[in-house]
């Protein structure tokens, strides 16, 4: 294949916040104009946009990309919105590296946003129609049931502990007090707060889940020829890969995410790594519950099956440690505004592998980091890859 | 974040905020009204219902067995060869004891939604409905369970034939 190497040379993000004063165009234009001026480009310098964000139904807006194009800087350019649910944040930039690898464009935008505070009373009611209506929607489900069910499968297979997933909490909340963008950082969280707050839906307990959130992120992505002009620090897009399972979630192994490893392997043989556990020096895997952190690690192949949690435990998965998981806090420290949490992961590779990450830094100048979003219903897998 | 950056943008609401009008807000609801076709295969799922059967659909070079039932099978994309009834057994793969509704109402009595691998179709193969007469406490995954049904004469083709699914001594 003949494609153009990719590199993103700017990015900016937003407060993550429960409820933020300015609509999603104004955090669109927010973390837009943030990305441009770190790169000192203008928008006469932008080719194309692309737009994540993810259900219509948080906004109560009909083509949610239509909407927001003015804050995305789309106006009078090549412009489209990606969705695939919560692997959004990690598919739009995928759907820029194929913008300007392909030759099409020198210089794209990718915005991600997402503001679910507007659903009322409670983000989750937007949620519902994810459930098949005519199999499904009748038990009246509600969208914790579907984690609750897969966070029980997975325990059980492996015999893992709620004590072990909750260190995951711990670790990203930790790490997310570091953020200064962050909503939910507390350095002084401990595995026993997670084990007592309130149980939702067994076995998932409040403080296992990432917070409703508004926020946007933007990144811009050049081609090699100019991204050298741009920057002497660009960071390469090296590896993209997503992939989808069977949309019937009650025919399929819950303890495994097999699309997850899927997309990991296309982006793995993409960017030429036969070795991920010692080639990646930096994982930024999809957090919206603790136990997920853990099963992307096992789907993405940088823990045996089951296992996830004893690197943890070993402090591995620390921001000093050998494979620093989520040193930006992740979902559940910084936020989960979906897709723009997604995109969130993607641009602190970038301020890591640049090493200017400040507090959050991760030491040892890592070179090489992966970031990977999951969503629709429990399905897809978006992963990218990317080094200095 | 970048260290070079020093201003962060975005400004943090509570709902006191809009409680007490600091800030202006605009509130509407939309009504939805649909009227959805089943379809051929979950049709026929549904009216399977109706005589207590659960059916599901079988692939001949699969030799795989799903539920619900679907006219193509994903595997190889060809039409499945036929539908078959399954039984109205199975075995508990996953559930969870919920304690909010879809609105994160606190609710005492926990919900029991659990995956049902159905005896007959391949393994892991399964549907989401709920359990009952049992103490949620007592629920296990591997616990053998069948459907309690509707009496005859109140089903309607619906999932909610089935009211929910109890253990079975073995």
């Amino acid at each position: 294949m003949s494609m153009r190497k990719v590199a993103v040379v700017g990015a900016g993000m937003t407060k993550f916040v429960r409820r933020a004063l300015e609509t999603g165009k104004e955090l669109s234009w927010q973390a837009t104009s943030m990305a441009l001026e770190s790169c000192e480009l203008t928008m006469d310098d932008i080719e194309g946009v692309c737009l994540g964000t993810a259900p219509d139904a948080f906004d109560g807006v009909h083509m949610k990309g239509e909407y927001l194009s003015d804050g995305a800087g789309a106006w009078r350019k090549p412009y489209m919105r990606s969705y695939v649910g919560g692997g959004t944040g990690v598919f739009v930039p995928i759907q820029g590296w194929y913008h300007v690898a392909s030759g099409m464009f020198d210089v794209v935008l990718v915005v991600a946003e997402e503001k679910m505070s507007s659903y009322y009373p409670h983000a989750q009611g937007a949620f519902l129609t994810i459930f098949d209506h005519t199999t499904e929607r009748p038990l009246k489900p509600n969208l914790l049931w579907i984690f609750a069910l897969e966070m029980n499968r997975y325990m059980q297979t492996y015999g893992i502990s709620k004590k072990d997933i909750a260190q995951v909490a711990v670790k990203n909340k930790r790490n997310a007090a570091d953020h200064p963008s962050a909503l939910l950082g507390d350095s002084d969280i401990t595995v026993e707060d997670v084990l007592n707050s309130e149980v939702l839906a067994w076995p998932v307990n409040r403080l296992d889940v990432s917070p409703v959130s508004d926020g946007a992120v933007a990144l811009v992505l050049a081609a090699e020829h100019v991204a050298k002009r741009i920057t002497d620090k660009p960071v390469w897009i090296e590896g993209v890969g997503w992939n989808l399972d069977t949309a019937y979630w009650t025919n399929r192994d819950l303890a495994y995410p097999r699309y997850v490893e899927y997309a990991a392997r296309m982006a793995y043989d993409m960017a030429g790594i036969k070795e991920p556990r010692k080639q990646i020096n930096i994982v930024e895997p999809y957090d919206p519950f603790d136990y997920k952190e853990l099963h992307h690690l096992e789907g993405l192949l940088l823990a045996d099956r089951g296992q996830a949690p004893q690197l943890v435990a070993d402090g591995i998965t620390l921001r000093n440690g050998d494979m620093p998981v989520c040193p930006s806090g992740g979902l559940l420290g910084v936020g989960n505004p979906i897709a723009a949490a997604g995109l969130m992961k993607v641009a602190e590779l970038y301020w890591q592998l640049r090493g200017e990450a400040g507090a959050r830094q991760v030491p040892g100048q890592p070179k090489r980091g992966l970031a990977q979003a999951w969503g629709d219903l429990m399905q897809v897998g978006t992963v990218v890859i990317m080094g200095r | 974040m970048s260290d070079k950056v020093t201003n962060y943008p975005g400004t943090s609401l509570t709902e006191k905020d809009i409680v007490d009008g600091n800030v202006l807000s605009i509130h509407d609801e939309m009504q939805g009204d649909f009227s959805w076709d089943t379809g051929i295969a979950i049709g026929r799922y549904l009216a399977g219902f109706k005589e207590g059967v659960i059916l599901g659909s079988h692939c001949t070079h699969c030799r795989k067995t799903v539920v619900p039932p679907r006219i193509v099978c994903e595997w190889c994309f060809r039409p499945m060869d036929r539908f078959l009834p399954l039984g109205d057994t199975g075995t508990v793969n996953t559930f969870s004891l919920c304690y909010v509704t879809w609105d994160v109402q606190r609710i005492k009595e926990p919900e029991t939604p659990a995956v049902i691998e159905i005896d007959g179709a391949s393994p892991l193969h399964g549907i989401m409905h709920k359990l009952g007469e049992v103490d949620p406490q007592q629920i296990s995954i591997g616990m053998r369970i069948k459907a309690v049904w509707k009496p005859a004469d109140e089903r309607e083709g619906a999932i909610t034939d089935i009211l929910y699914f109890k253990p079975t001594k073995e």
